[in-house]
C-alpha cells in the first residue's frame, strides 16, 4: 500500500471514492471547500457524479434523493452549512435512508469564523435535527483515521440505513500528513431491493417501492420512531469505539478528549507524565454511540482525583462526560474557542491546577 | 368495438383526499394517462411536494419519494444525477414551488436538469388552510391576506413560466390549464410533450397548471371555473414560454438560440 502525503480535505474525497462511493453532492464553505475541488476533478476520472449544488439545503436533498433511489453518497460541509442540512437529515434519518456527512468544524456560532473548533458536538450528537433521530458519530484525530473512518461510515451507514457523520476540525481538513488508503475498506453496497425507489424494472418487481416519512396516523408514527430507536440502541450495543492512553497505571488525573485536541492533550500528558505527575486520557472516537462505560470504569479507578474534559468548544462534551461520570469524581472543562487552539503547556498548566 | 374507458395503470384504484371540484383529480390523472401512453411506468419515480399533493404517493402505482417543502427538484436533481436512466418528475403546488422552493426550482432548471416538473396553481395555500400564495392575485382574499393582497405592501404574482424562460439553458417551459374541457386537451398533449423531451434526455421541462381551488376561494367548483377564467387566465397566460429550439423573443430583443442537442 503506498503512503502519500495528502491534505486531510482531498484525502476525504479520495477515501470516499476508494470506498466505493463516486456520488458526491456539496457547496463550497471554508475549511473544506478543498474536497469539492478535487473531487470535481477525481469524480469524472471514475466515471462518477459531481454536482456543486446551489446551497447546502438543496444539497441535503440533493442526497436524500440519490440515497433513496439507492445509491451510495456523501456530502461535506462546516459548521453554518451542517446547519442548514439540519432538516434534511431529520428527514434522511425518519425515511431511513444511509447517507455520508462530513462536517469540518470552524468557530461559531453564526458565521463565527474559518478557523477550526470543536463546537458542534451538541449539534452533532444531541440536536441535529428536529425529532427523534440521531446520527452515529465518528471523531477522527488525524488525516489517516479521517481516511479509515469516512470508508467505515459507508456500511455503517447501510447497516443501520440512517446518516452518519464524521465529524472533523479544521486542523483534519487542512494539515497534510501521510496516508494510505486501505484495500480492505472497500465494500460493496449492501442490496437496497426491498425500500429503495430504483425503479420497479431494475428491481424486476411488480411492487413499488415509498420513501417518506410522513406518518399521519399517530400509532404509526409511533412505530417508525420505535424502528428508528431499535436502531440506535444497537448502535449503544454494537459501534462504541474509543482509545484509552496511559491508563494502565494509576493517574491522579483523567482527561477526556477528542480529535484534533486530544493529540495536544497526548504531548500534555507525556510532559506530566515526565513530570511524575500521572494522567491517563480516554479519547471517545465515537462520540454517539458515547463510551459511557469507558469513561465511568476510568473516572473509577482508584487514585483518579479529577475528570477534566478538554475541547475546543465552550464545554459540550462535558455534559456527556459528567453523565458517564455520575458524580465518582469531580468533572471539569477546559478549552478554547473561536478557533485558538490549546497548547499543550496550557494543557499542563490547567491539569497541575487541578490538584 | 367501441372505446373502453378504464382507470389508467398508473393511477391508484383508491379514494383520493382531494376536495370536491380539486383539479388535482385531473391532473393526476393526465399524468397516469401520459405515463401509461408511454409505457414508462416501471422505470417511473415520482417525488411528492408538501401541499394538497402530499400523499400523491398514495395514487400512483410507481416508485415515490416524499420530498419536504420545496425541495422536491433538489431530490429530483440527486436522483436523475446518479440514475439518468429513471424518469423521475416533480408534482408541485404554489407555496411549494413559488415560495419556499424558488431557489430549487430555479437552479434545477437552470441546469437542466433532466426531470419534468408539473406546476399545480391555483393561487393559495390549499393544504394548510388558504393563506396566500406568490401567486395569489391582486385583490384576493386570503386567510392571511384578509382585505385583499395589496401589491403595494407584497409586490404582484409571480409568473413562474416567464420568470424559467428567461434563463439561457435550453428547456421546455409551458403554461396550461385544466380548468376546462378544451384547456384539458391541450394540457395533456403538454404533459406528454414534457416527459417526451425527458425520454430523448434533451432538456429541463416544465407544465405549469392553472387549476381551481373550490374550498379556499370559498366558492363552488363551477364558480371557482368562472373565476379562474375571468381572473388567472388573462394574467396567466397560457402557451409555449420556451422550447429547447427557441427562446420566445420579447419585442425589442432579438432571438436567442441555444439548440440543445
Amino acid at each position: 500500500m503506498d503512503k502519500v502525503l495528502m491534505k486531510g480535505n482531498e484525502a476525504i474525497g479520495e477515501a470516499a471514492v476508494r470506498a466505493g462511493c463516486t456520488n458526491y453532492f456539496a457547496y463550497p464553505i471554508t475549511p473544506q471547500s478543498e474536497v469539492a475541488e478535487y473531487l470535481s476533478r477525481r469524480l469524472p476520472e471514475v466515471g462518477g457524479v459531481f454536482l456543486q449544488g446551489e446551497s447546502e439545503i438543496a444539497v441535503s436533498y440533493m442526497i436524500f434523493g440519490a440515497a433513496a433511489g439507492g445509491a451510495r453518497v456523501f456530502t461535506t460541509s462546516s459548521s453554518p452549512g451542517i446547519s442548514l442540512m439540519s432538516e434534511g437529515i431529520s428527514y434522511i434519518a425518519a425515511a431511513q435512508c444511509p447517507a455520508v456527512f462530513v462536517n469540518i468544524m470552524r468557530g461559531g456560532p453564526g458565521l463565527g469564523g474559518i478557523l477550526p473548533s470543536q463546537a458542534d458536538y451538541l449539534q452533532a450528537t444531541k440536536g441535529i435535527g428536529h425529532g427523534d433521530m440521531r446520527l452515529l458519530v465518528l471523531a477522527p484525530a488525524s488525516v489517516q483515521e479521517a481516511v479509515e473512518m469516512i470508508m467505515k461510515a459507508f456500511p455503517l451507514a447501510e447497516k443501520y440505513r440512517n446518516p452518519v457523520m464524521i465529524l472533523g476540525d479544521g486542523l483534519i481538513g487542512q494539515m497534510m500528513e501521510p496516508v494510505t488508503f486501505p484495500d480492505n475498506l472497500k465494500t460493496e453496497p449492501s442490496d437496497k431491493n426491498s425500500w429503495a425507489t430504483s425503479g420497479m424494472s431494475t428491481r424486476g418487481s411488480d411492487q413499488r417501492n415509498l420513501v417518506k416519512s410522513l406518518y399521519l396516523d399517530p400509532k404509526k408514527l409511533n412505530d417508525n420512531n420505535l424502528e428508528l430507536k431499535a436502531k440506535y440502541d444497537q448502535m449503544k450495543r454494537e459501534e462504541i469505539r474509543f482509545e484509552a492512553f496511559h491508563t494502565t497505571q494509576g493517574y491522579k488525573v483523567l482527561i477526556v478528549s477528542y480529535g484534533t485536541m486530544s493529540r495536544v492533550c497526548r504531548t500534555a500528558i507525556e510532559i506530566l507524565n515526565e513530570y511524575g505527575f500521572s494522567v491517563g486520557m480516554i479519547r471517545p472516537k465515537t462520540l454517539f454511540p458515547f463510551p459511557e462505560e469507558a469513561v465511568a470504569l476510568a473516572a473509577s479507578k482508584t487514585g483518579c482525583e479529577h475528570v477534566a474534559c478538554i475541547e475546543m468548544s465552550m464545554g459540550q462534551m462535558v455534559e456527556d462526560v459528567e453523565r458517564a461520570v455520575k458524580g465518582a469524581c469531580p468533572v471539569s472543562w477546559f478549552g478554547k474557542c473561536g478557533g485558538e487552539v490549546p497548547t499543550p503547556e496550557e494543557v499542563v498548566a490547567y491539569v497541575k491546577s487541578l490538584v | 368495438m367501441g372505446k373502453t374507458f378504464l382507470r389508467p395503470e398508473a393511477l391508484s384504484d383508491v379514494v383520493t383526499h382531494y376536495c370536491p371540484g380539486c383539479t388535482h383529480g385531473v391532473i393526476h390523472r393526465l399524468v397516469a394517462e401520459v405515463i401509461d401512453e408511454l409505457g414508462i411506468r416501471r422505470n417511473t419515480v415520482g417525488i411528492a411536494p408538501v401541499g394538497c399533493a402530499v400523499l400523491a404517493y398514495n395514487y400512483f402505482t410507481f416508485d415515490f419519494q416524499e420530498a419536504s417543502h420545496g425541495r422536491a427538484p433538489a431530490m429530483a436533481t440527486g436522483l436523475k444525477r446518479v440514475r439518468p436512466d429513471l424518469v423521475v418528475f416533480t408534482y408541485q403546488g404554489d407555496g411549494d414551488l413559488a415560495s419556499i422552493g424558488m431557489a430549487e426550482i430555479i437552479h434545477a432548471a437552470n441546469r437542466g436538469e433532466k426531470f419534468t416538473t408539473i406546476f399545480v396553481n391555483n393561487a393559495v395555500y390549499g393544504m394548510t388552510g388558504g393563506q396566500m400564495a406568490p401567486t395569489t392575485l391582486p385583490n384576493q382574499r386570503t386567510t392571511t391576506s384578509p382585505l385583499g393582497r395589496k401589491v403595494e405592501e407584497v409586490g404582484w404574482p409571480i409568473k413562474v413560466a416567464e420568470l424559467l424562460s428567461a434563463l439561457e439553458t435550453p428547456a421546455y417551459i409551458t403554461r396550461q390549464s385544466v380548468i376546462k374541457p378544451k384547456y384539458i386537451i391541450k394540457a395533456r398533449k403538454a404533459i406528454k410533450q414534457a416527459f417526451e423531451y425527458q425520454l430523448e434526455k434533451r432538456c429541463f421541462s416544465f407544465v405549469e397548471l392553472i387549476s381551481t381551488c373550490p374550498t379556499n376561494w370559498g366558492m363552488t367548483p363551477v364558480e371557482a371555473v368562472q373565476w379562474a377564467d375571468e381572473t388567472m387566465l388573462p394574467y396567466y397566460r397560457l402557451g409555449d414560454y420556451k422550447t429547447p429550439e427557441k427562446i420566445k423573443a420579447s419585442p425589442a430583443a432579438p432571438v436567442r438560440r441555444h439548440d440543445a442537442k
